[in-house]
């Protein structure tokens, strides 16, 4: 690698790395947002970041340099020997926008990757921290783009109209003129498809499991924390054990056994089952936490004359609220995404959650953008939960979602 | 007072031993935790235990997804008149049309107003309002149908209504698949035979393998990255993880859509961009639908690995880099000679734990190919066997497969994962 370590081998390579990730990058946002044809010309992106990568290692021009060479960029582009191509059919404004955008993205990161490095031979500390910075800039763009896409998708889809979408897959650019029109697949799913049943369904038996879970997980959660008993060590571990029992292969039983009692087809059922799949894992969060609480407070009070259960009611529960929050959101999330045992278990549409709703609309009578937005209902609820109370999810997350 | 030695009484204080029983106070605490843990263990047990057992249980048995409702008799009773002379008319028969039935019998009690006029099939008896009806063994697809002439006294709409109403109690003795001893090693001769079992295998392994390494590889790197503090930094945090919040039927059917060949984004992408000429069928080809299912599982779990690795990351001693700054360590020694070292236990917990549950995954392929195109993994050929071929028995068979894979995962994690402690 030593012969890479001169800032006029790094720059140019690294610029004509960049310059290929940010035009197809600003190509494809392009493309997704006015549904015209935009594509990156990797041949041209390699020349050019080349040399404007050669450019700014060797720190010619300047301010006034980098300006000229994001406006040199742009006119490339707009001339069709660019690093970007566009097609006939994008407006002027289009064109205009992603020339400068990718011109002035482009100088202006490659001017940050390339800050501080040295014009000729650079020390193994210099050359990388400048491929660091390089990679974390890539890091941004890749994750970011492969989280937000498939979301945008989603949303964008829920809005648009089956012909359209066949028309041009790639045009998510929204029909403004139709107001309160663009929303019409999901009055559609709340009027037609019964879609607001199925989300109290699912909002109320997500709450039941959650409470049930409680009831049940905090009082063990305690004894294996607090108490001494024989087979204590060996009864923690096997709670780790009943994390690995795949669902698919409990729903086989539970399926016959509700076939012959009568249970399947009712919400009684999936919230007798729902449950007992989350209390492993709230009794093994809940006793990590206890663990960590002060014994001596729940000592006192056991000298006061409380009894033991009073001690858990008055004492340890009211200390472990942020646990108790965790772990109430770990388990609406996982209830609320619950998909395979109410897929199996409910047959009758009027019984449904709102995952088994969505797996409904998955048929070729059904438009595509029904099912997109079923998904949006879906998940826009446990969104807003986890974004408005991240904090206590991320903790939740890391306490118990080994499970997945 | 002259220290000598140990005064007797302190010899005999020493040779008091600590009680080897167990006090009063020890097994009351130990009785209120059982009285604890007694809600969970019972739950517990009930759907998960009682399930396990069951499968073996049914592995070993021929059963079909028909067979979970048992032959039994069906009866319809009706009421009829024709010029003033009346009939009760009752049709009988076994539900089954291959499965014996013993002891078929019914009883039903007449209603007052309606006394029975002509003679009795030989089959019957009355005794007051009450006929009783039986009929002995049956063959599968049997069926009996006889009329009893009747004389009314009353209303005869109200009594034909009260006659259909009181339903007649139907009963037999029928021989559950499910309940009797009837053993075989039919289900698993079914799984092992041919190379298709051995497929499914294959595909569990690569499924399993480069989902769990992938989803590891992409949160080290994501972890990295959020692994300095910047503004926006918790915002992306919170975007990075979801993919594994969001219901896995919203991000599956999104994916389905953005993939599909005809009307899907990524096809117009990769065609307008002039990478491929003709749309491709990610979800729906060989071998393409695999890894694309293997893609889902890295894009949908990375978070998690993430998240764990980022919080070990930050618990690191700051010191150490300083140290090594102060050496002229480069960054990637560092992140090669420092950073690695320490996160080693996290990775290999979560590599064995994300291994296992890669394992188990059901859903994500299920809804993304339906386990077709070469994307059948053990778990979705449990719900093939059980519910596509409706052979309840060999669906368990594979569950029996899965479960004795999981019991070799778990040694090595007890042996390897319980010492991580705080995990």
């Amino acid at each position: 690698m030593s012969y890479l370590r001169y800032g006029y081998v790094t720059g140019p390579v690294l610029g004509a790395l960049w310059l290929v990730i940010l035009s197809t990058i600003i190509a494809v946002a392009m493309s997704f947002a006015t549904g015209d044809p935009f594509r990156p010309a990797i041949l041209w992106s390699l020349v050019w970041g080349a040399i404007i990568g050669f450019g700014i290692s060797q720190r010619i021009g300047d301010l006034p340099g980098a300006v000229m060479g994001a406006v040199a960029l742009a006119g490339l582009v707009l001339l069709g020997m660019g690093p970007m191509i566009i097609g006939e059919s994008a407006s002027v404004w289009s064109r205009s926008l992603a020339a400068l955008a990718l011109g002035g993205i482009f100088i202006w990161s490659m001017e940050a990757i390339l800050s501080g490095m040295p014009k000729a031979a650079l020390s193994r500390h210099e050359f990388e921290e400048a491929v660091i910075r390089f990679l974390t800039g890539f890091g941004y763009i890749f994750f970011t783009a492969i989280v937000l896409i498939p979301f945008y998708v989603m949303v964008m889809t829920s809005l648009k109209s089956q012909q359209a979408l066949l028309q041009n897959p790639l045009d998510f650019s929204l029909d403004w003129d139709k107001g309160w029109g663009l929303f019409r697949s999901y009055s559609e799913l709340f009027a037609d498809f019964g879609f607001g049943g199925y989300l109290w369904t699912s909002f109320y038996v997500s709450v039941l499991t959650v409470l049930i879970t409680l009831l049940f997980s905090v009082p063990g959660a305690y004894a294996v924390a607090r108490l001494k008993f024989r087979g204590r060590a060996a009864f923690s571990r096997s709670i780790l054990l009943i994390y690995m029992v795949p669902m698919i292969v409990l729903a086989l039983p539970i399926y016959i056994a509700f076939s012959m009692t009568g249970l399947r087809n009712s919400i009684l059922g999936l919230v007798m089952i729902y449950p007992v799949t989350t209390i492993p894992v709230a009794l093994y969060m809940l006793q990590g936490y206890f663990r960590g609480l002060p014994g001596e407070v729940e000592e006192a009070g056991l000298m006061d004359g409380l009894s033991r259960l009073a001690v858990i009611w008055k004492i340890t529960l009211p200390l472990s609220l942020p646990a108790l929050a965790s772990v109430s959101l770990y388990v609406f999330m996982i209830a609320w995404n619950e998909f395979l045992l109410a897929f199996m278990l409910l047959d009758d549409p009027s019984k449904f959650t709102l995952t088994r709703g969505v797996a409904m609309l998955n048929s070729s009578e059904i438009p595509r953008q029904h099912l997109m937005a079923g998904a949006v209902i879906a998940t826009l609820p446990i969104m807003v939960l986890f974004l408005g109370l991240e904090k206590f999810m991320t903790k939740g997350l890391t306490a118990g979602s080994v499970k997945g | 007072m002259t220290v000598t030695g140990p005064t007797p009484g302190f010899i005999e204080m020493t040779s008091v031993t600590p009680p080897t029983g167990r006090g009063a106070l020890a097994k009351r605490e130990a009785r209120l935790a059982w009285g604890l843990l007694l809600p969970t263990i019972l739950s517990v047990s009930l759907v998960v235990i009682l399930p396990l057992l069951a499968i073996f249980w049914i592995s070993f048995k021929p059963v079909g997804l028909a067979d979970l409702r048992p032959p039994a008799p069906v009866l319809r009773e009706s009421l009829r008149g024709r010029d003033g002379a009346y009939q009760l008319d009752y049709r009988i028969r076994n539900s089954s049309q291959d499965k014996p039935l013993g002891d078929v019998r019914f009883v039903d009690t007449l209603p007052d107003g309606l006394s029975i006029a002509g003679p009795l099939p030989e089959a019957c008896a009355l005794d007051d309002q009450t006929l009783t009806c039986a009929f002995g063994d049956v063959e599968g697809g049997w069926r009996d149908r006889f009329q009893i002439d009747v004389t009314l006294q009353g209303d005869p709409d109200a009594l034909e209504d009260a006659a259909e109403g009181s339903k007649p109690d139907a009963s037999a003795i029928s021989d559950s698949i499910l309940t009797n001893s009837e053993f075989s090693l039919e289900n698993f001769a079914r799984i092992f035979d041919g190379d298709e079992f051995w497929f499914v295998l294959w595909v569990t392994l690569f499924y399993t393998v480069f989902g769990t390494v992938g989803a590891l590889v992409f949160g080290l790197f994501a972890a990295m990255l959020l692994n300095k503090s910047f503004k926006g930094q918790g915002i992306l945090r919170g975007l990075y993880l979801f993919p594994y919040v969001a219901p896995v039927i919203a991000v599956a059917f999104t994916w389905i859509t953005l993939f599909d060949p005809f009307s899907g984004s990524a096809n117009a992408l990769l065609i307008q961009m002039g990478v491929t000429q003709e749309a491709i069928n990610f979800f729906g080809q060989r071998p393409l639908a695999l890894i694309m299912v293997t893609i889902f599982e890295i894009w949908r779990y990375f978070p998690l690995s993430f998240l764990f690795i980022l919080a070990r990351m930050q618990s690191i001693d700051t010191d150490m880099y300083e140290a090594a700054d102060m050496d002229g360590a480069s960054p990637f020694q560092k992140f090669w000679y420092l950073s690695m070292p320490q996160l080693l236990g996290i990775l290999s917990v979560l590599f064995l734990l994300r291994f296992i549950w890669t394992f188990n995954k059901f859903d994500d392929i299920f809804l993304l190919t339906g386990g077709n195109a070469g994307t059948r993994t053990l778990t979705v050929n449990v719900y093939e066997q059980a519910f596509a071929i409706s052979n309840i028995g060999a669906g368990a068979a594979v569950a029996v497969v899965i479960f004795a894979c999981l019991i070799l995962f778990s040694v090595f994690f007890f042996k390897y994962v319980s010492r991580e402690e705080g995990l």
